[in-house]
């Protein structure tokens, strides 16, 4: 298992160093730098804080200069945040943001599982169909649009939750949670119920019931582990599309996330801050996949076993 | 009163393109002690019939459109689930044909022996883990798996085929059942095997006093342990008699039919072999894979010796069978000849010629000369071709026909295989299994080849059609003066159609020689014990084979 993971860190280096080579390239070519926005600067002030920044050197000093820093693991300072680094930036951000990526993620697994699991026990009844065409408006739904009806609903006219805010006023992580994890809970819904169709058609089910044993225990011990595969091995991909698509969600509920340093860096031209957070994504990507991947294959003994023996 | 009585059962299978009556009218009875055979082609309604006993059938689409099976006088159809629940497992146990897919992979096979004690309906019943474990440990050691303790924490893919019916027969005697169904519990094995589990249930059962229904396609293995037999066909029984009035009496047409196409006795064609330069030339054949199946194995970089210095040669219009249990490389031998398989090491010579070593462009026109019939015509024909266009595909890749004269080969293609010249604009999933075998034989024939390599052509075909299949291969040969290995792991089948019998074990020949000089005295003890394992089809040879 441990040679799986080193194996799998070492195919990463590659792609995180084209991730990092194509955003550099993507972003200096995109018109103006991030100090053309301000009026009226002279331009030996701009010529300044240039130099101060190593951006008069050529291009391909300047990629090799941020690189060795990237190895080192400092991602630089910030060209609009000044006297920040983008390192410090992103610790900010973080908390926030990995606290509801969590929270939302929690929403996604108990109402994904169990929706999918429920129309899987009852292929094509109306407790499949129920289910399922709810998890089709919940895929095809946008968050901008789910959050602010959640807020109608629940925040004004209800009155039962806080319409935004992070932990000043109880409650008032759960509309958030509600609102990122909706979209994923489909995705799951979707998912398990394939999963669990195809184990409970499987043979080893049919002894399961031959032995006496009641729907229940068949459900939850025979068939959940290997129907639940298929989603085990999207939650990598998930978590890491919550944490970097938390933006939208941030914005409407007011949340002092990662998610506006990203878009406002875009913005600005903030190119260490663009880069800073695109390395720090990339990153975060493929240690989510490598760990769905590990929980994939150690929850099937076979593949644990020859995976085991290479550790 | 008998332990089990059915009576009228009627299941309907209730689908798209209609009714499909997959059990109609059936009655039969067993009592304890007793062994009911219930035999039939696939599609004869046979396992659907016991499936139902035990309401493991999907419903929809399976209806239960009438009838009784009274159990100890209660009735299994109109029972509750829950009622239901207490009958699995505990008073009636079953055991399937395919133990591999049968057991969870998930789940150790201890943990799957003691359910039905720790999770029994009847609260009271219920046992501790521990004395759960104890139980399940020593009907292990009963059903002879060889030290029990240790293995009762491994998982189904670490035990192998036997062993892992031997786990299966464990678990449905759990709870002492009194009936105890075996849906083909020997199917999937081989014959070496197939003895030692039969041996087996027929022992738990006198032990116990159990009553045993058999599904079966075999007659050969009901002839041995059955008391009465039933052999149903198209959902009706056509005859339910006691087992020796079924072999020596019957009146029916069918079970007739049945009778006569089990392969028996020796070949009644000629031998054809040509003297002189053989065809195919094999010398010291080594055929090696790289071992994945254990994290020790790939660790050190083992192999699996499949083929393990193979030399042999096959004379011009010789049929040459090829024998041996599943993983003795008999397959991999066939794939090798026609280079299919990369080889390890030694030489295939076709006509004198080496084509061992040959890129794979410069083998183009050795492989019109040599063509193979797979095992599995479901498998082995692409579904989204339709006959025509498989047929078509060698001609004109070897270029041995044009526009004009195309349509004609077809045509005398079906014919050769004896397929309706109508059909050929079908696809294969529109045929029988039967028929696409004969699809697959009209493919391999196509290029007009010397030699044909079928491996195991007639496993996957119920045992009329098969006989139809094998008749078809034998009048091919002679008509096309083809040369022939067949291999096989039917003992029987082998002795029809060859000439000469090459046995392999564990990578090596072990033995060879003229088929009825082989049958005749076998030299090795691996042949001696593989010919003895075959059943007859005949009560009373067989059950005087199995008591000696």
């Amino acid at each position: 298992m441990l040679r799986f993971a080193f194996n799998r860190l070492l195919q990463a280096i590659p792609v995180l160093l084209i991730v990092i080579s194509a955003t550099f390239f993507l972003v200096h070519s995109a018109p103006g730098g991030p100090f053309s926005a301000d009026k009226a600067v002279p331009p030996e002030v701009i010529r300044a804080l240039e130099a101060q920044y190593n951006l008069d050197q050529p291009l391909w000093q300047q990629y090799v200069s941020y690189l060795g820093d990237v190895l080192q693991g400092d991602l630089g300072p910030s060209f609009k945040y000044s006297g920040r680094t983008v390192n410090e930036l992103i610790a900010a951000g973080l908390p926030a943001t990995a606290e509801l990526a969590m929270y939302a993620m929690l929403v996604a697994l108990i109402i994904g599982i169990s929706a999918g699991v429920l129309a899987a026990m009852r292929p094509n009844t109306m407790q499949d169909y129920l289910p399922m065409s709810a998890a089709m408006l919940g895929i095809c739904m946008p968050s901008f649009l789910l959050g602010p009806i959640l807020v109608l609903v629940f925040g004004i006219h209800l009155e039962w939750l806080p319409v935004s805010g992070w932990g000043d006023i109880p409650g008032d992580k759960i509309l958030p949670a509600i609102t990122l994890g909706t979209g994923y809970a489909a995705y799951i819904a979707r998912l398990s119920r394939g999963g669990m169709l195809e184990v409970l058609s499987q043979d080893y089910i049919r002894t399961a019931r031959a032995k006496g044993l009641s729907e229940p225990l068949i459900i939850f011990k025979h068939a959940l582990r290997g129907g639940l595969i298929p989603v085990v091995a999207f939650l990598g991909p998930a978590f890491a599309g919550l944490l970097g698509g938390s933006f939208v969600v941030e914005t409407i509920f007011q949340i002092p996330g990662l998610g506006r340093f990203y878009v406002q860096a875009a913005f600005n031209r903030d190119y260490t801050m663009i880069l800073g957070m695109t390395v720090f994504f990339a990153t975060l990507i493929i240690l989510f996949n490598l760990l769905s991947d590990m929980l994939a294959l150690w929850l099937n003994p076979k593949l644990r076993q020859q995976a085991g023996g290479e550790s | 009163m008998a332990l089990l009585d059915v009576n009228g059962l009627k299941i309907y299978f209730h689908t798209r393109d209609g009714v499909v009556k997959a059990v109609d009218d059936v009655s039969f009875s067993v009592d304890s002690g007793e062994t009911l055979a219930i035999v039939g082609e696939s599609g004869s309604g046979k396992s659907v019939t016991c499936y139902s006993l035990l309401d493991l059938l999907p419903k929809p689409p399976a209806k239960i459109e009438g009838g009784t099976a009274l159990f100890d006088g209660e009735d299994l159809l109109s029972c509750s689930l829950e009622r239901m629940q207490h009958f699995r497992g505990n008073d009636i146990a079953i055991i399937f044909q395919d133990p591999m897919t049968s057991l969870n992979p998930f789940i150790s096979i201890g943990e799957q022996l003691i359910e039905p004690l720790i999770y029994h309906p009847d609260k009271a019943r219920r046992l501790s883990r521990e004395d759960a474990s104890k139980r399940a440990v020593e009907l292990l050691d009963e059903v002879g798996i060889v030290d029990a303790p240790a293995r009762f924490n491994c998982y189904a893919h670490e035990f192998s085929g036997g062993m892992r019916q031997r786990v299966m027969i464990a678990m449905a005697l759990i709870n002492e059942p009194r009936l105890l169904i075996c849906d083909e519990p020997t199917t999937a094995l081989d014959v070496t095997i197939q003895a030692q589990i039969l041996e087996l249930i027929k022992q738990l059962q006198q032990k116990r006093d159990m009553a045993v229904i058999f599904i079966s396609h075999d007659l050969g293995v009901v002839a041995g342990i059955a008391d009465n037999v039933i052999v149903m066909c198209e959902g009706t029984v056509r005859e339910a008699a006691d087992t020796e009035s079924v072999f020596y009496r019957t009146s029916d047409s069918y079970t007739k039919r049945l009778l006569a196409a089990i392969p028996e006795g020796a070949k009644t064609m000629a031998n054809r072999a040509e003297e002189g330069q053989p065809l195919i030339e094999v010398s010291h054949l080594k055929t090696y894979f790289n071992d994945y199946s254990s994290p020790a194995a790939r660790a050190e970089k083992r192999q699996v010796k499949a083929v393990d210095d193979v030399s042999l040669s096959i004379q011009r219009g010789e049929i040459l069978g090829l024998v041996g249990e599943s993983g003795s490389g008999k397959s991999t031998v066939g794939r090798s000849i026609m280079q299919l398989v990369p080889i390890t090491s030694g030489s295939v010579s076709f006509n004198g010629t080496p084509i061992s070593g040959l890129s794979s462009s410069q083998l183009v026109p050795w492989r019109q000369r040599m063509q193979m019939i797979f095992q599995d015509p479901y498998a082995s024909l692409n579904p989204r071709m339709t006959v025509y266009q498989t047929l078509v595909e060698p001609l004109l890749y070897h270029g041995l026909a044009n526009s004009n004269n195309i349509e004609q080969q077809v045509q005398q293609l079906m014919d050769d295989v004896g397929l309706a010249r109508a059909s050929m604009r079908k696809y294969p999933h529109e045929f029988s299994g039967g028929q696409r075998q004969r699809i697959a034989i009209g493919r391999a024939i196509a290029t007009k080849p010397e030699l044909i390599i079928a491996d195991e052509p007639v496993s996957a075909l119920d045992v009329t059609i098969q006989a139809q299949v094998l008749d078809l291969i034998l009048d091919l040969v002679e008509r096309h003066n083809l040369t022939m290995m067949f291999i096989s792991h039917d003992l029987s089948v082998v002795r029809y159609i060859s000439d000469r019998v090459l046995v392999m074990q564990r990578g090596s020949l072990i033995e060879e020689g003229k088929t009825e000089t082989l049958w005749a005295n076998p030299k090795e003890p691996y042949t001696k014990n593989l010919l003895s394992a075959i059943p007859l089809a005949d009560p009373k040879s067989e059950r005087e084979r199995l008591s000696s």
